[in-house]
């Protein structure tokens, strides 16, 4: 059914579809009003759940870890500083297999401390063996939500998956989302039954000393599922298109790339922007093409190969920067194109300074110029000083 | 693919830890002992067994090499010695 609803709230709601045995989370902006709501159903009787309330994202991170261990589907959510108090758990959850759900509504690091979206943090945990999918907007959001569970919890798989929400864009913003239904959500998920639990009838410890002999293996074994998750992502697609006849659960989205000169990579909401100055370059005769990527990790490499082959300029957004490299997107898609492209890397929209479509079309025009690996666009140079000022 | 996630429960017995102990182990002379049995309930690991005089021994499957044994023996008749031995 389409609802006009806040994007913090359609996820809970599309969280709440999952049925999920225990939720644990933190207050952080902007995350907290999808937990708030979470807890609301839970209190009105609409949602049968543990919430719990920890004293910071570690605990909560650590609360999902056992209750999922236990064998319950679990939930949390967080943000930036939140994230990353979480980190040392969120490494652990991986290695032990526990195909916890976590939405991360993203949101700049300190220092200075920000509230605003960039998608610094979850950049940060890249490496850590989470299933990473990056949303355009809250449809998107809801869809990745209910399908993720499917990936992440297949008995092949049970790897964590953190779906990705531009913080305030995504989460505080007013869009029409299509709530499929409890029925349908039902038949698509089925009840979680892992292969493997905490169970006082049959003991078992995890999470154990791996030394020298097995720890390779333990890293080998995430990295060779991730490449299964590869395909696995557009087969659950098909399954939820089946299901909601919505396209969104898939590696990457190509948008007028088939005859395009210019390819503008990017992930998360600024996709949204970006067709529309796709729209407006090609009223002027520019033939621009946006290759959105959802799956950050597995990172796609083939699918976007394939979808950038014929295109010989590409411009690539980061809301994100490795200090003392480039940006993270940038990087990875660099190493797997062929060199006679014009590949460049474009830093734009951190701390939530806003992408607009000017911002856009600078980038197109710099793409066709020099080649460039980090470009911060924007920049102030008047807030720039050689030595230290104090304001 | 998976890899070594989880081990079933099972006593601390079946670990035989006695692999990290350090670079000495305790040799009972088995001479001069009066059976006092000092040795056994100084032992961390509780990996010392023997009722009679002259008839302790530790099982190394288990000692970690601390020593106390023969540290606190009040007739010098434990004598640590290095493993290889």
């Amino acid at each position: 059914m389409k609802k006009y609803l806040e994007g913090s709230w359609a996820m809970a709601e599309a969280a709440k579809l999952c049925r999920p045995g225990v939720i644990a989370a933190y207050p952080i902006t902007p995350q907290t009003h999808i937990v708030e709501h979470l807890a609301k159903f839970v209190a009105d009787g609409d949602l049968k759940s543990e919430t719990l309330n920890v004293e910071s994202e570690h605990s909560a991170a650590s609360v999902v870890l056992g209750s999922q261990a236990a064998g319950v589907r679990s939930f949390t959510c967080t943000s930036s500083q939140g994230l990353l108090l979480m980190g040392e758990v969120v490494f652990c959850i991986a290695g032990m297999r526990l195909p916890i759900m976590m939405i991360c509504a993203n949101r700049a690091i300190s220092a200075p401390i920000n509230i605003w979206n960039d998608q610094q943090d979850s950049i940060a945990l890249r490496d850590a063996g989470w299933i990473q999918l990056y949303a355009e907007n809250n449809q998107e959001a809801v869809d990745l939500i209910i399908a993720g569970h499917k990936i992440g919890e297949n008995s092949k798989v049970m790897l964590p998956v953190m779906v990705c929400v531009d913080g305030f864009i995504l989460t505080h913003g007013m869009e029409t989302v299509d709530m499929p239904t409890q029925e349908e959500v039902d038949k698509f998920l089925p009840k979680y039954n892992p292969p493997y639990k905490l169970d006082v009838d049959d003991p078992m410890s995890f999470g154990l000393l791996g030394d020298p002999t097995v720890y390779a293996e333990t890293r080998y074994a995430i990295q060779k599922t991730m490449e299964e998750v590869i395909d696995l992502i557009p087969k659950v697609g098909k399954e939820y298109q089946d299901l909601t006849s919505r396209d969104s659960v898939k590696l990457v989205e190509s948008y007028k790339l088939e005859d395009a000169d210019i390819a503008i990579v990017a992930m998360g909401s600024v996709c949204g922007t970006i067709k529309d100055v796709i729209d407006l370059e090609r009223e002027k005769g520019k033939k621009v093409g946006l290759l959105k990527v959802v799956a950050y990790r597995p990172f796609p490499k083939k699918a976007i190969t394939d979808a950038l082959e014929n295109i010989a300029i590409i411009a690539i957004i980061d809301k994100n920067i490795s200090l003392g490299s480039d940006g993270a997107l940038y990087s990875e898609i660099k190493a797997i194109l062929s060199s006679d492209k014009k590949t460049s890397g474009f830093v734009a929209g951190l701390g939530g300074r806003d992408i607009t479509v000017d911002t856009i079309v600078d980038i197109i025009q710099s793409a066709e110029g020099e080649v460039s690996s980090c470009n911060f666009v924007d920049l102030n140079k008047d807030l720039l000083w050689d030595e230290f000022k104090a304001s | 693919m998976f890899s070594i996630l989880a081990s079933r429960a099972k006593t601390s017995c079946a670990n035989l830890t006695g692999s990290w102990r350090s670079a000495q182990k305790p040799l009972y002379l088995q001479k001069d002992c009066i059976n006092c049995s000092l040795c056994k309930l100084v032992c961390p690991e509780g990996c010392i067994e023997g009722m009679e005089k002259n008839a302790y021994t530790a099982d190394l499957d288990y000692c970690k090499g601390c020593g106390l044994c023969a540290y606190i023996c009040p007739k010098k008749d434990i004598e640590m010695i290095p493993n290889q031995d």
